[in-house]
């Protein structure tokens, strides 16, 4: 008996305009921990925000357990791009995680004290807990990158899609929220990132989609994250490092 | 000035003034949390053909129609601007601008077609509205406060301005949460299931409903000024979400009361003979008070809230 793929995609066509973006991805998430690497402007925020619905695709369709995701909805979380918001905003880091559990509130009124401590203990998760009353703009760029990942964590989801979870945040902090997410697929969930640092994939991640416009290759890290298929997703674009991480790094 | 001139006179020009600057004040925030102040700008111009069809369909200056023929154009408009924004590829300030001139536009070709800039409404009202005008002759002292004949015979744009600024507020309470999320993360809003397309439009129509309601009494330039200036005064002294919003009502409504004050009564209560437009009194307030925000933040003596306009 085979359980449906957290996260299956067919046929899927992106453009902007007329600029295509992806062509045709068809590809499967195997339950774990998943890269999604490329170069830029390969289409790796665009396949997330196109699965969940985010911007429109021109054929195909994402799939999440078997099912479309308005039925599983609740069981998909997100993490945007840190860039994506003014975090200049007036909000508590713990009015942010507050907001994944929205849907589960009415929409006016005090927030629930179950909710609440439900948000407050996904802070304490990403090591947050006592800067839940502090205004977001007074965090540091690694602690926004936590508070992000903790209102995707309070979603309690069976899947995580997280853009670049890691992006802009120091060594130290890379590794605390490594540390959650190998915690969250311990538990059974699975979580696919976009990633851009090719050195630490391999480390980081189970599985990977190598993605340039096209699905280039995908698959656990030993068959799919190979130098042939790294130098093919990058084509010419590879820089002197890359190409020392393709050649050298991988084994 | 004597009491009977204030109830006649002042009493609901002032009142029309806070109503119409407490409810563009309290939309505003939400503008500019989104930063998008100016289509708080482009909205107030754009339902002009709305404003003109419904006065010609109906050929009085009756509160209703207007109000909904300004509510039909700002769904226009707001539709228009993202097919533009869309189709043509143009980003949203350039697609803002050509759909609400264009409205505009057309508004004011519609008020010479159907003749209704010889009845009752001219360029004049458009821009600085009729704040001197909403007069209650049917006052004969404070005991008409008690009288319901003489209560039902206040102006009628003082109803309109109740009416729309308690509707606006009671959805802005209602809607708080998902309003919160939409100005912060529009996109994780519905990644999350929340009907984000649709908030978007009914924030729209509240801040069009607000602008047109608030349009007749203090005029098309008010407008924009109290759409922008008390929240953006209040976004520069606070960072909490419930002070941003009630805080941009309340200073939108003090914003009113005072400029209105100063435009006229006060002059007159020191025995002085001038008296300036009363809307111009309280746009310039308006940026003063942002003025005064900006100076507040500098010296780093930001209060809970903002107490002290300087003007």
């Amino acid at each position: 008996m085979t359980t449906p793929a957290p996260l299956a995609i067919t046929h899927l066509t992106v453009a902007y305009g007329d600029k295509t973006v992806l062509w045709d991805i068809t590809w499967q998430a195997a339950p774990g921990l998943t890269a999604i690497v490329g170069p830029n402007g390969a289409g790796k925020s665009t396949l997330l925000r196109a699965a969940l619905g985010l911007i429109p695709s021109i054929a195909g369709e994402a799939r999440f357990f078997g099912r479309g995701l308005a039925e599983v909805r609740n069981r998909v979380g997100y993490l945007p791009q840190r860039a994506s918001v003014d975090w200049d905003f007036p909000a508590t880091a713990l009015d942010v995680v507050c907001m994944s559990r929205y849907p589960r509130m009415r929409w006016w009124g005090r927030v629930p004290k179950a909710e609440r401590d439900a948000a407050l203990g996904a802070l304490e998760q990403v090591g947050l807990a006592d800067l839940a009353d502090r205004q977001i703009g007074r965090l540091s760029g690694g602690q926004q990158q936590r508070v992000f990942l903790a209102r995707a964590l309070a979603q309690d989801a069976d899947l995580y899609l997280m853009d670049e979870p890691f992006a802009a945040v120091d060594a130290a902090t890379e590794q605390a929220i490594i540390a959650v997410l190998r915690r969250v697929v311990a538990s059974g969930r699975s979580v696919i990132a976009v990633h851009h640092d090719l050195s630490t994939v391999p480390s980081y991640f189970d599985q990977v989609l190598l993605l340039n416009g096209r699905a280039v290759a995908a698959g656990s890290i030993k068959s799919a994250f190979t130098p042939d298929a790294i130098a093919r997703a990058y084509g010419g674009r590879l820089n002197v490092l890359e190409q020392a991480v393709a050649e050298g790094g991988l084994r | 000035m004597t009491a009977l001139d204030f109830l006649r006179l002042d009493l609901p020009a002032l009142l029309a003034a806070i109503l119409a600057c407490g409810t563009c004040g309290l939309l505003g925030s939400f503008l500019v949390l989104r930063r998008d102040s100016l289509l708080g700008d482009a909205l107030s111009h754009a339902v002009l053909p709305g404003i003109i069809a419904g006065f010609a369909l109906t050929g009085a200056r009756a509160g209703l129609p207007m109000l909904l023929g300004a509510l039909a154009a700002a769904l226009l408009a707001v539709v228009a601007i993202s097919l533009v924004r869309r189709v043509a590829r143009l980003e949203s300030g350039a697609a803002t601008g050509a759909v609400f001139t264009s409205f505009f536009a057309l508004g004011l070709m519609l008020m010479e077609a159907t003749g209704a800039r010889s009845v009752d409404l001219d360029l004049d009202c458009v821009l600085f509205g009729q704040l001197e005008s909403v007069v209650w002759l049917e006052a004969q002292g404070f005991g008409s406060l008690l009288d319901p004949t003489a209560l039902a015979a206040l102006p009628r744009q003082l109803f309109l301005l109740a009416a729309v600024a308690t509707v606006l507020a009671g959805l802005v309470a209602l809607l708080w949460r998902p309003l919160h999320l939409l100005c912060f993360d529009p996109d994780y809003a519905a990644a999350i299931g929340l009907p984000a397309r649709g908030l978007e439009l009914a924030l729209n129509l509240m801040v069009a409903a607000a602008a047109v309601a608030a349009f007749e009494a203090v005029g098309s330039i008010l407008v924009v000024a109290m759409l922008v200036c008390p929240a953006a005064a209040i976004r520069l002294l606070t960072d909490s979400y419930r002070a941003q919003v009630l805080g941009g009502a309340a200073l939108g409504a003090a914003l009113g009361a005072l400029g209105y004050a100063l435009a006229g009564p006060l002059p007159a209560a020191f025995g002085q003979a001038f008296s300036l437009n009363a809307a111009g009194v309280i746009g310039t307030l308006g940026g003063l008070a942002v003025a005064g925000a900006m100076l507040l933040r500098q010296l780093r003596i930001a209060p809970p809230k903002p107490a002290v306009i300087s003007g």
